[in-house]
């Protein structure tokens, strides 16, 4: 039995931050003051608070460390450790309350406001031992419905009851979706995990599958019961790397404890996972793309209806799930579709998961029960705006989705008011934008990455999304004109009518959000031939205030393009032509000489 | 895996070490005093035994961790004890055996052993 616990998280963020090493260094300095019987290190999934990694947790004192460093570790390990006196200069500052007292971690505005349902064991448990799952009654609900002969008509009917959507983005009602699957008839059915997560910014499927692995696997499990399929499949890109070995132990330890292979739980009932790694291709995170990738084909979408219900993979009637929908079930069924309807709102119950991102203070993940507003996920949760900028915007549902303006902070979160305002809530990136942030910019840079991603099936996609870059490209640069900006909406009108796939159909909202509530913007870069956030390049100039300017020569000596000219203790000036506007001059000059026109 | 029972006893062994994961403010608190006075008076051995005593009793609500110096060296091994409503014990010149009378009479039976407290050990 140890006497403390020492959570080190090993999420994607603070792994590249090293907390390996931090982990390992731990391990030895532990060994070293002989406490290895009595200190337990433990690898976690990600605690959430990305923005301080590399994060450790040190229990029974729940002693919350952030930005640990290598260095720090035999610090903490013969005061904190052995001693037990607290490295106080370590503790996340919002934990400290005065001198000699902390408050949990909780009670800090991070966390008080959360509620993790899909999240919940993340930073909980180590995710490469499965007693540990099981230990927070893991494979229960699995167990439970199996010895006592539920029948998968009545699982089938919780997932109705308790209305959870589709947390990939579209947010479908999962219980249809398996009762479809299950009224098709066929020799051999099949249950896929939408694990190709690949919305810019967006790590939620990520951090579940590196923090809780076992949930998914005991959720598709339970899918495969309620169908009537015994093989699953969990399609998950390869550049997740740390997640794909996660699964892969947890696959093998639940096969070794009989909870996946042969006759589970004695009763009669198969099921198998394979794993199958995407190449990272945007568009297989669509569901008949995904599923023509698993069967070896190209990865490349195709006209629905026949749903996957009827006729997904290898022709068969299919269930795919997104990884977060999974996370929630096994809970549902402890707990009950009552329980489930009680969090959230009416028609999107259950909570969220939100990887927060951009020009916000606490960047990480956060999980909030649906109907909670922007304005308490980014000021309260996400600690405001860096810089004492002010908020501008939010952008939800990546390429996919579309912005919230700062008029619209007090909208509730969940699926039908995110749609009623012209944005989608997405598989639940959320970056937050300041006064500096140019939507015509953002706009390209969604669209860019469309173009890229774009499979080229279809020709709405293939060329419209590409002529629409054009025109963004042709605005930003100030070449633009009105009749552009009408172009611009009618091509996006038609892209969105005429594409074959969600990625198409789904690609012009970025343009279309920012037209709707940021249209002067639009036409300031067409008319002024401004930017008025300052952020394209072609639209600004640095200039140097001459008044101001004492001749320093700082700027001319740090101008990576030698661009500025003058001699000491003169005013000097800046060459546009030959300017590349990357501002370092601005950012060195001490006199604050420099300004952006 | 093949019955519910079998899944019941995987998670009872391995559920009192996640529990340690969760902060117990509510409940009993246990210090052990490891500062250097503490540890060269054999301190750890006492609180290893407090662990796993508190483990095995499947004791939720206790938590076992350790402080600094108290300044009464002469004394320890010292081990305090808080009750849910503030009441603190001081057991002194601590030892493995002594401390699973303490778990046994103190924590689950809510009787203070008196002859080791610090006022019994003055008199």
């Amino acid at each position: 039995m140890f006497r403390s616990n020492v959570l080190v998280c090993g999420g994607t963020g603070c792994t590249s931050s090293h907390s390996d090493k931090i982990m390992e260094r731990m391990k030895e300095e532990i060994a070293a003051q002989g406490l290895d019987k009595e200190v337990n290190v433990v690898q976690t999934g990600c605690f959430g608070l990305c923005a301080l990694g590399p994060i450790m947790i040190v229990y029974p004192e729940g002693a919350f460390y952030s930005r640990v460093t290598v260095d720090d570790v035999p610090e903490i390990v013969s005061e904190h450790l052995l001693k037990g006196r607290i490295v106080r200069r370590l503790l996340y500052q919002e934990t400290v309350v005065d001198e000699q007292n902390t408050k949990s971690l909780n009670e800090t505005k991070f966390y008080e406001k959360q509620m993790r349902l899909a999240l919940r064991n993340c930073g909980v448990i180590n995710p490469e031992v499965i007693d540990e799952y099981i230990a927070l009654d893991g494979y229960q609900a699995l167990g439970t419905i199996l010895t006592e002969k539920i029948p998968p008509q009545q699982v089938i009917q919780t997932m109705l009851d308790s209305g959870l959507r589709g947390r990939g983005g579209a947010g479908f009602p999962t219980g249809r979706k398996w009762s479809m699957a299950a009224a098709n008839q066929a020799d051999q059915k099949y249950v896929c995990c939408n694990a190709d997560e690949g919305d810019p910014g967006a790590f939620m499927d990520r951090s579940i599958l590196e923090g809780d692995p076992h949930s998914v696997i005991e959720a598709m499990t339970i899918a495969g019961y309620a169908i009537g399929a015994t093989q699953g499949y969990i399609y998950i890109r390869a550049e997740y790397p740390i997640a794909v070995k996660r699964l892969q132990i947890a696959i093998g330890q639940a096969r070794e404890y009989g909870l996946l292979g042969k006759n589970i739980f004695d009763s009669g009932f198969d099921f198998d996972i394979e794993i199958r790694l995407g190449a990272g291709a945007f568009v297989c995170g669509e569901e008949t793309a995904l599923m023509t990738s698993i069967e070896g084909k190209r990865g490349e979408p195709h006209v629905r209806p026949p749903f996957p219900a009827l006729k997904g993979l290898f022709e068969k009637p299919t269930v795919l799930n997104n990884v977060e929908t999974y996370a929630n079930i096994p809970q549902i069924m402890l707990k009950g579709a009552e329980w489930f309807r009680s969090i959230g709102t009416e028609k999107s119950p259950g909570t969220k998961v939100f990887a927060l991102g951009g020009k916000i203070n606490n960047t990480g993940l956060v999980e909030v029960p649906m109907g909670t507003t922007l304005r308490e996920v980014v000021e309260d949760i996400g600690g405001g705006i860096p810089g004492g900028h002010k908020f501008k915007a939010a952008q939800t549902g990546g390429p996919s989705g579309g912005c919230i303006p700062a008029s619209l902070i007090d909208t509730p979160i969940d699926y039908d008011s995110l749609i009623a305002i012209g944005s989608m809530m997405g598989s639940g990136g959320l970056i937050v934008m300041d006064e500096t942030t140019c939507m015509v910019d953002i706009a390209k840079f969604f669209l860019e990455f469309t173009v890229d991603e774009s499979c080229g099936k279809c020709t709405p996609c293939r060329v419209g999304t590409r002529r629409l870059l054009e025109i963004l490209d042709k605005i930003t640069s100030g070449n633009g004109t009105l009749e552009d900006i009408d172009r611009l909406e009618e091509l996006c009108y038609y892209i969105k009518e005429n594409s074959l796939c969600g990625l198409g159909q789904t690609a012009p909202n970025p343009v279309l959000s920012t037209l709707r509530y940021f249209r002067d913007e639009y036409i300031a870069h067409v008319t002024e031939h401004r930017c008025p956030a300052g952020a394209c390049k072609a639209l600004t100039n640095y200039v140097i205030d001459p008044e101001k300017c004492k001749g320093c020569t700082l700027c001319a000596r740090n101008c990576p393009v030698g661009a500025i000219t003058g001699t000491v203790k003169n005013p000097h000036v800046i060459d546009t032509s030959k300017c590349i506007k990357c501002g370092v001059c601005q950012s060195k000059c001490k006199f604050n000489a420099i300004e952006k026109k | 895996m093949k019955s519910l029972a079998e899944l019941k006893a995987i998670r009872d062994r391995a559920k009192a070490a996640v529990n340690v994961r969760e902060n117990s403010e509510a409940g009993t608190r246990v210090l052990v005093g490891m500062a250097t006075c503490g540890i060269a008076a054999g301190a750890r051995p006492v609180l290893t035994a407090l662990v796993d005593e508190v483990a095995k009793r499947q004791l939720p609500d206790v938590m076992v961790t350790q402080t600094g110096c108290i300044g009464i060296c002469q004394y320890e091994p010292v081990v305090e004890v808080v009750d849910p409503d503030g009441t603190k014990t001081t057991y002194v010149k601590m030892t493995a055996e002594k401390a699973l009378r303490v778990v046994n009479d103190h924590l689950v039976n809510h009787n203070v052993v008196k002859e080791y407290t610090i006022g019994a050990y003055q008199q």
